[in-house]
């Protein structure tokens, strides 16, 4: 026990998300406006309410002072954050270290193109106005923290029945 | 009561908030209303209460109170109200409450529906944010759905099967015969998941790893099919056909091809292919490329795949795009110990990159530069390391001039160019430069007699206009009073001799002594230069005096000590002044707790052979270098981690015979350090003729059972004023019945002559159980560190 927590603290501060480590996978994905408001927060992972909130006021804090000079890469505490600016949303997504930062970039992409399909010409507001069906669409193309579906026709189809359904 | 307001008026009236107090009033009444409404158990209008208790939630307020309504709404029968029921579980709950364990039955009927999108949104939960508990029970059903022929459900099955191995992987087994006819599948997305779940079971189970090798081949005609075959609409991005499943395919492969030579074998033809075939024009080709580049450099690739691989890499470092350049030096960075000459060939390049603009590329081509220099290229390197050095930002500095030392001393071709790169350093970042590299850099200069009057000379002239970089004042301040006199008598074989009289070096130190930038430590360094410029200086003895004597009644303690000795030294022991203030003597290169068997080449010669098996105790030696911290409780005592392997394997003689050099085999006493549970160590001293604070111990275990100690690991920790080095030992078992013996050696070095004392831990395996103990060795002979 002595052993686990000794190395908790040579990684961060907080004893969850050091167990976390050594899985190659999504941790959770964020999109948030300029300002800070949160749009979207897909956890993949356990984590307190209070240990959420820090960790979005942190990303925001991060991502925010980058513009197009920076990569679109961060470290973060020990995982990486690949964010994708479009318009004035930062879709953001927290993988391990070891993961391929190009392919996630692409994933972040396919996404936001199935969401501008779906909504037709997406803007900030559809996204306030429709979260919930923003969740059904991530919950399409990403489970269990993995990436699920990438034919973008196919999630258009799916989403397109579920909605024939309310 | 009337009808809750509908989504999207409540959020249309909070966006019409202004201040934040306001829209917190206007969330508190709806949250009133919600709650009332949730008391009255209305079930038409719950879901619609519970989408708004979302929203706010979502704002960042507390929505606890709606758990269970959640559940209520995962019970109803009607889709809309499932769809938000199971949205609110995942957002609201979570493995610490008890509560979702309540949507366990819920989730198994749902699984079993009859409407594929009810079974769609049940996995999806489960996938998401199953708990142990909850995985074990559904895992039955989960394995049941990979099994249909239901493409949708199949895919989000196998993502959920990861989750639940994740969270409990002894149920690992039971989705072993569902993975049979995985990759036979023509539906990508089912296939991509399904290959998904297999780097998920190969990464957790060595024994699954074995297992599914023999997929290698299928692997490779998937992937081959994907490169060859036309477009394909559906999963096409940007002209390459499902650039998703070639990646996850490639990092199968890579799990499966390492450390393997048959597999490593068969995918050659495949990822060369795929490393050509590629396009490269746009971000999708370059993630596939960095895959395979990836999965080149981990199996047992053939070289010329891998100079291959480190080509693609060199080439992602002209591209324009910064994030490819980013990928590229990181993976550069990893690869660079291995294959050092092929990445040489890239060294322009990543020079180049050290003018980039984003910060996170130039610390690594900063690095990555360390890496490449060697005594070749040291002299071009260097001119543009400094360059970097001055124009970087204010983080890099330290780090940026610690690499130079460190580089400088290892390969500089002359002592003079050593000398002036370090004073090329200290005048640049002169405050950055960390607090050892003054008496290393001193020491330095020690060492090289005929540069003594070149270096202070240059140092004279590098403080006279500006002395408030603390480093550069000291190592200035420390020459010019050792070597005052050569720099008044105005000979200098390198330069041009400046001509500079007592009284401007007592001007300059005295300027250091009085001036607010110098810090206490400097102004330490400055008096006793002062001091001993009283044995070298024949006309300004006096005026030396008086400075002395100023400062004796200085506020700083450690000013004032040292003016009060040194006016005694004048006063009543004059006689011996001229003796304490001599020359200083050269001083020796202090050992460290370095590696120092390996002789790092950085490429320049055939590097030695670096083929043997690391030490068994070589393993995460800062975790256990902190264990035994931890255990040993005491500040002082500093802890050791064992050196890396040497190029060959030692045999216990040998290593003596090694040290048999220099030593003086006198007759000290071997002691027995540590005997309990029939193994027992005893330590054999011998003492160095050239060093007398060095001691070498050599211990040997044994063991007296009537079964073999395997794994065994041997720590020693000693207190703060001893430096210990462990070499690494003959072997990691003892055989049973004395039969056999592990020797190692262990430096100690003892500059202060203390006792010696030392705590050791061993670790070993016997009788199939982890033995572990601690014991203190304190019956030293004297000889051996007096």
């Amino acid at each position: 026990m002595r052993m686990i927590s000794q190395h908790c603290f040579l990684v961060s501060k907080t004893p969850n998300i050091c167990l976390l480590q050594w899985t190659n996978q999504i941790r959770f994905i964020l999109i948030q406006n300029r300002a800070g408001k949160t749009r979207l927060a897909k956890w993949y992972m356990q984590f307190d309410d209070d240990e959420k909130q820090k960790l979005i006021e942190e990303v925001h804090a991060v991502v925010t002072v980058r513009d197009a000079k920076h990569t679109n890469f961060v470290e973060f505490r020990n995982f990486k954050i690949i964010y994708r600016r479009y318009a004035g949303l930062y879709f953001c997504i927290c993988v391990d270290v070891n993961d391929n930062n190009l392919a996630y970039l692409e994933a972040i992409h396919n996404f936001v193109e199935v969401l501008n399909e779906y909504f037709h010409n997406v803007c900030e507001l559809d996204l306030v106005f429709n979260f919930y069906k923003v969740y059904t669409v991530v919950d399409e193309m990403f489970l269990a923290g993995e990436i699920r579906e990438t034919s973008q026709t196919k999630v258009l189809k799916q989403l397109l029945m579920l909605q024939s359904l309310e | 009561m009337p009808a809750p307001i509908r989504l999207r008026e409540l959020i249309r009236t909070i966006r019409t908030a202004r201040t934040q107090a306001e829209e917190r009033e206007m969330i508190q009444k709806e949250c009133a209303a919600i709650r009332s409404s949730f008391r009255e158990e209305d079930n038409t209008y719950r879901c619609r209460n519970v989408a708004k208790l979302l929203y706010m939630h979502m704002l960042g307020y507390p929505a606890h109170f709606g758990q269970l309504e959640c559940l209520k709404l995962i019970a109803s029968q009607k889709f809309t109200d499932k769809r938000i029921g199971y949205l609110g579980a995942m957002l609201l709950l979570d493995e610490r409450q008890d509560v979702h364990l309540l949507m366990t039955n819920c989730i198994k009927n749902d699984l079993n529906h009859s409407t594929q999108y009810v079974q769609g949104l049940a996995l999806c939960t489960l996938g998401c944010m199953g708990s142990s508990e909850m995985c074990r029970d559904l895992a039955g059903e989960v394995e049941k759905l990979l099994k249909t022929s239901n493409s949708y459900l199949r895919k989000k099955a196998a993502l959920c099967a990861v989750h639940v191995i994740r969270k409990v992987p002894e149920l690992m087994e039971m989705f072993l015969p569902a993975t049979k006819n995985l990759l036979n599948e023509k539906n990508h997305g089912v296939l991509h998941t399904s290959v998904v779940l297999l780097t998920e079971m190969c990464e957790r189970s060595p024994d699954m790893l074995s297992h599914f090798r023999k997929l290698v081949p299928q692997l490779v005609r998937i992937l081959k099919n994907l490169i060859m075959s036309g477009y394909s609409p559906e999963h096409d991005v940007s002209g390459i056909s499902d650039p998703f499943l070639q990646v996850r395919i490639l990092r199968l492969l890579r799990i499966l091809g390492r450390n393997d030579d048959d597999s490593s074998e068969a995918m050659n033809d495949i990822l060369a292919q795929v490393a050509t075939n590629t396009e490269t024009s746009k971000n999708v080709g370059n993630a596939i490329l960095y895959e395979t580049v990836l999965t080149i450099m981990d199996i047992k690739s053939e070289s010329g795949l891998r100079v291959l691989a480190i080509n693609i890499l060199g080439r992602f470092l002209l591209n324009n795009d910064k994030n490819i350049r980013y990928v590229a030096l990181t993976s550069l960075l990893k690869t660079v110990q291995t294959d050092h000459n092929a990445v040489q060939r890239h060294r322009s390049t990543i020079v180049d990159c050290l003018k980039d603009l984003d910060v996170s590329i130039k610390r690594r081509a900063m690095e990555l530069s360390f890496a490449l220099v060697n005594g070749n290229n040291i002299r071009g390197m260097m001119k543009e390391l400094l360059y970097f050095l001055d124009s970087c930002e204010p983080e890099f500095k330290a780090d940026c001039a610690s690499g130079i030392f460190l580089a400088a001393e290892k390969y500089a071709p002359s002592k003079r160019w050593h000398i002036d790169t370090i004073m090329r350093v200290l005048t640049t970042a002169g405050s950055y430069v960390r607090d050892d590299a003054v008496p290393n850099l001193i020491q330095l200069i020690t060492n090289s007699m005929e540069m003594h009057a070149y270096t202070v000379q240059k140092l004279y002239k590098a403080i006279l206009g500006d002395y408030s970089q603390q480093p550069l004042v000291q190592v200035a301040s420390w020459c010019m009073g050792e070597y005052g006199d050569l720099l008044i008598s105005g000979q200098c074989e390198e330069e041009e001799p400046v001509q500079v009289t007592e009284e401007e070096v007592l001007d300059i130190l005295e300027s250091v002594l009085i001036s607010n930038m110098s810090a206490s430590v400097t102004r330490g360094y400055a008096l006793t230069a002062i001091m001993k410029l009283s044995t070298r200086f024949t006309c300004t003895v006096n005026r030396i005096k008086k400075v002395v004597s100023i400062y004796g009644s200085s506020i700083d303690v450690e000013l004032q000590q040292r003016a009060v000795e040194y006016n005694a030294l004048f006063k009543k022991y004059d006689h011996m002044r001229s003796a304490l203030l001599e020359r200083m003597p050269v001083m020796e290169k202090v050992t460290t707790n370095g590696p120092t068997e390996i002789v790092q080449t950085n490429g320049e010669t055939e590097p030695a052979v670096l083929e043997t098996k690391p030490p068994p105790s070589g393993l995460q030696p800062t975790s256990q270098a902190n264990d035994l911290l931890d255990l040993l409780g005491g500040n002082d005592i500093t802890p050791v981690i064992p050196t890396a392997p040497t190029s060959k394997p030692a045999s216990a003689g040998g290593e003596l015979l090694d040290l048999l050099g220099d030593l003086n085999l006198t007759g000290i006493p071997s002691i027995t350090a540590y005997s309990k549970n029939g193994l027992k160590i005893e330590f054999t001293f011998e003492r160095s003729n050239t060093n007398p604070s060095v001691t070498v111990i050599t211990i040997q275990a044994s063991n007296s059972t009537e079964l073999d100690m395997t794994d065994f690991v041997f720590q020693a920790a000693v207190p703060k004023t001893f430096q210990l080095q462990l070499l690494s030992p003959s072997s990691s078992s003892i055989p049973a019945f004395n039969t056999g013996t592990i020797t190692q050696v262990i430096k100690v070095l003892n500059p202060q002559k203390q006792q010696l004392r030392m705590r050791i831990k061993l670790t070993y395996n016997h009788k199939g159980s982890a033995m572990q103990d601690l014991a203190e060795v304190n019956n030293f002979p004297p000889q051996s560190w007096q």
